[in-house]
């Protein structure tokens, strides 16, 4: 029997049209425009301005505290502005917009593609390294990596779990990652490990890509300390208190971080950034994104460099199809659809995903019938349906009282609601409006 | 049978009457002292339990109005002046006349003046829709549609319009109570003195955008060319976050800074049509931007002509133009290959 964790959960449709594709390098746009808001946390101060030149890899944005993250150059030319300019969260937000020329790299960053295994960093550089390169968590929520592996006194890690599961329907940018980066990334595991001083690391994949389980057990036997977890398909194995669940079987408390039970956990994908970042010597200004859909020419895996336009991509994919409906920014549970298509590619970008014009609408908003779908598929354990009513009726101190702060946004409540009711949009409004009752009851 | 009668009312008679007794002293004993005022000013409020006064009820501010010293500091805004001279009189105190207020809209991007660029199809909530994106325009501060005020309202003094998209206030209906001011996530009303006669002057717009992307997202957008600011003689204009701003206690209501505006931002209420004299003075304002803005204009007609047929579809404007990149970019990629 697979493991997977064992409180709700829901298997939709896979999709994985852009599966087995080779990671495809873009020529390099025209402009770039690149937020300077790419993280959770401080605002970054901007230390370039109008008309100076800058190269690939250049310290553009500085971190404005401990948890905040640099911002590189993702190419070399002029800057032309810094200007207000829309982004993925569909308001103005204050981006720095680079004219290319060239392709002229920082000379600090090695661009060999020779495998470099020896860890010669220590413990507190390695740490400071990666937060010097900008990194953060490649899962989609952004959150920067330093800060998960600078583990505060009294508290000691057991496990590092590399989030390789990639439970989003459709998209394929980590599976493709772990099938050409494998070794890189076992090395990326290795500088983790240091950092967070721990023995253990366990990688879990889902069942659905038996060839990256196979390659990858293949390269980690020549390790003694990482194993290789195969786990049931099930959304949302993706968020760390499941997974954590899942390959080890303890229980985040409400409230509390995987370290609270001895666990750190880091996405594959920022693995292989921290490989870069600390072997490399490379900032994080390029991932990889999956561009895909079911009326999608050409649904493909793609290199880019942060601040590309998402036209590029689209284009890049064959072109915006003639029924879409929708585009959204991530996967299709917890993705954002975007108001426009001209926004740019940011850190957290793992997809861009394009739904046909029938499948993209919501259908109209119909009473509860009490069914309890909701509550046997939350897998926090929650009731969605009580914290959508709660919400409505203003009652926020039910809806603080009814954890809605635990909900993780996975969406699997309104995914399975058959009466098609906006579950997580109240959910999210509720645990808005919850935050800032906290805060205020903080300050006081 | 008459005994068992008998018995059952000297009885409960009895227990009544002891009962009595001790309930009397009890309630001497355990006596609360509360000011007979309250229940007299509780009687002259509006009962609406609005919680426009910042109180949760009326007798709360009931309460309030007989504690405190000077009525000057509380006002209801559903009674008025009226009710609150009412009080005044109970507590025997006087109070000032305040001017009273209604609720404005400060947003006019109506369905004809803005054009919308992609469609919400969740829960009909404004402030869902507001934390989920800048909106339905490429104006991030203006209002969203949904009716989150009109809901709020509890005096029926609002409703959508459907033809603009945009929700109106019933001017008497109004009481200015501020609950609609409370509900907006863009924060669109605002609560300004009727003025004499119900005139009034203010900046229908909160767009603190730069000039250029304000008007492409909205034609009557304040795009804070300051032309308002240098016209008013009585400095009742000022100039922040590109927008300007009128204050109510200041404008004398000239009304030279509604004639200046190139974009129509600023709108005056209850004013009668200008008569002949001020027609000129209309006529050449208007005239002397006029030549500028003339090519604008001309553009954001066409703009207006194209704008119904892309506004039912989401994706559809920016499918025209891809549709032609992409065959460029088709051109571009075989080379490559």
């Amino acid at each position: 029997m697979l493991k997977t964790f064992p409180v709700g959960g829901v298997h939709p449709p896979e999709n994985k049209f852009s599966k087995g594709k080779k990671i495809e390098t873009l020529p390099l746009p025209k402009t770039v425009t690149i937020p300077t808001g790419q993280h959770i946390g401080a605002p970054t101060k901007v230390v370039v301005s109008r008309g100076d030149e800058v190269k690939v890899g250049q310290l553009i944005a500085q971190a404005g505290g401990f948890v905040s993250a640099n911002i590189h150059s993702s190419v070399s030319g002029k800057v032309k502005k810094i200007d207000e300019v829309f982004d993925s969260s569909g308001y103005r937000r204050t981006s720095i917009i680079i004219d290319v020329d060239g392709d002229e790299w920082m000379e600090t960053i090695d661009r060999s593609d020779e495998l470099k295994k020896d860890i010669t960093l220590s413990k507190e550089e390695i740490v400071k390294k990666v937060s010097e390169m900008g990194i953060v968590g490649l899962g989609g929520a952004t959150f920067p990596a330093h800060v998960k592996l600078s583990i505060p006194d009294g508290k000691k890690a057991e496990h590092l779990v590399i989030n390789a599961v990639e439970c989003e329907p459709y998209l394929t940018a980590d599976h493709q990652l772990m099938m050409e980066k494998g070794e890189e990334i076992m090395v990326g595991i290795q500088v983790l490990m240091k950092a967070t001083n721990v023995s253990k690391t366990i990688i879990g994949i889902e069942n659905n890509k038996p060839d990256a389980i196979e390659h990858l057990t293949k390269i980690a036997s020549n390790y003694s300390n990482i194993e290789v977890v195969a786990l049931k398909v099930q959304y949302p194995q993706g968020g760390e208190k499941q997974l954590i669940k899942a390959v080890l079987n303890r229980e985040v408390p409400s409230g509390g971080l995987p370290l609270d039970v001895g666990c750190v956990v880091q996405n594959v994908g920022t693995a292989f950034a921290v490989y870069e970042a600390v072997q490399k010597n490379k900032p994080l200004f390029e991932r990889v994104v999956s561009v895909t859909g079911k009326s999608v020419k050409q649904p493909s895996n793609y290199m880019v460099r942060v601040g590309t336009s998402t036209d590029v991509l689209i284009e890049a994919a064959g072109g915006l199809p003639e029924d879409a409906g929708k585009v959204v920014s991530g996967g299709p549970m917890m993705g954002k659809a975007l108001s426009r298509t001209d926004v740019p590619i940011t850190k957290g970008s793992s997809g861009v995903l394009i739904f046909k014009e029938e499948e993209s609408k919501r259908e109209a908003i119909n009473p509860c019938i009490r069914c309890a779908k909701c509550v046997t598929v939350c897998p926090m354990g929650l009731e969605p349906f009580l914290l959508m009513t709660v919400t409505e009726k203003q009652n926020y101190e039910k809806v603080e009282e009814e954890r809605a702060m635990d909900c993780i946004e996975c969406g699997s409540c309104s995914y399975t609601c058959p009466a098609t009711r906006p579950l997580l949009d109240y959910i999210r409004l509720g645990k808005s409006e919850v935050a800032k009752i906290i805060r205020q009851r903080n300050q006081k | 049978m008459n005994d068992v009668i008998l018995y059952t009312i000297i009885t409960l008679g009895g227990i009544g009457a002891v009962s009595a007794v001790i309930l009397y002293f009890v309630a001497q004993k355990f006596k609360v002292f509360e000011d007979p005022r309250i229940d007299e000013v509780e009687e002259v409020l509006p009962s609406a339990n609005c919680g426009g006064c910042g109180y949760p009820g009326c007798r709360n501010f009931a309460e309030a109005c007989v504690k405190t010293d000077d009525l000057g500091s509380l006002f209801c805004p559903v009674g008025g002046n009226d009710c609150m001279s009412d009080v005044a009189s109970v507590l025997g105190q006087t109070v000032e006349a305040k001017e009273p207020q209604v609720a404005v809209l400060l947003c006019n991007g109506s369905s004809a003046n803005r054009k919308r660029t992609s469609e919400f199809d969740s829960a009909a909530n404004c402030t869902i829709a507001a934390n989920t994106y800048g909106g339905d325009t490429d104006c991030t501060h203006g209002c969203l549609g949904l009716g989150e005020c009109v809901d709020a309202c509890g005096f029926d003094a609002m409703y959508m319009d459907e033809e603009t998209g945009l929700p109106v206030v019933i001017e008497d209906a109004c009481t200015a109570c501020g609950a609609c001011v409370e509900a907006c996530p863009k924060d669109l009303f605002q609560l300004r003195n009727k003025g004499k006669k119900s005139k009034r002057i203010y900046v229908s717009c909160m767009n603190t955008d730069k000039g250029a992307p304000a008007k492409k997202a909205c034609d009557v957008a304040c795009i804070g060319c300051s032309k308002c600011f240098k016209e008013c003689k009585f400095d009742a204009i000022t100039m922040a976050n590109n927008k300007a701003y009128i204050d109510y206690e200041a404008c004398k209501l000239c009304r030279a800074c509604v004639a200046v505006c190139p974009t129509g931002a600023i709108h005056e209420i209850n004013f009668p049509l200008r008569k002949a004299k001020p027609a000129k003075k209309e006529g050449e304002a208007v005239a002397k931007p006029a030549p500028k803005a003339e090519p604008k204009v001309d553009l954001v007609e066409k703009a207006k002509e194209a704008a119904p047929k892309a506004e039912p579809k989401k994706e559809e404007a920016p499918k025209a133009e891809e549709k032609k990149e992409d065959n460029n970019k088709d051109k571009s990629s075989n080379e490559e290959k």
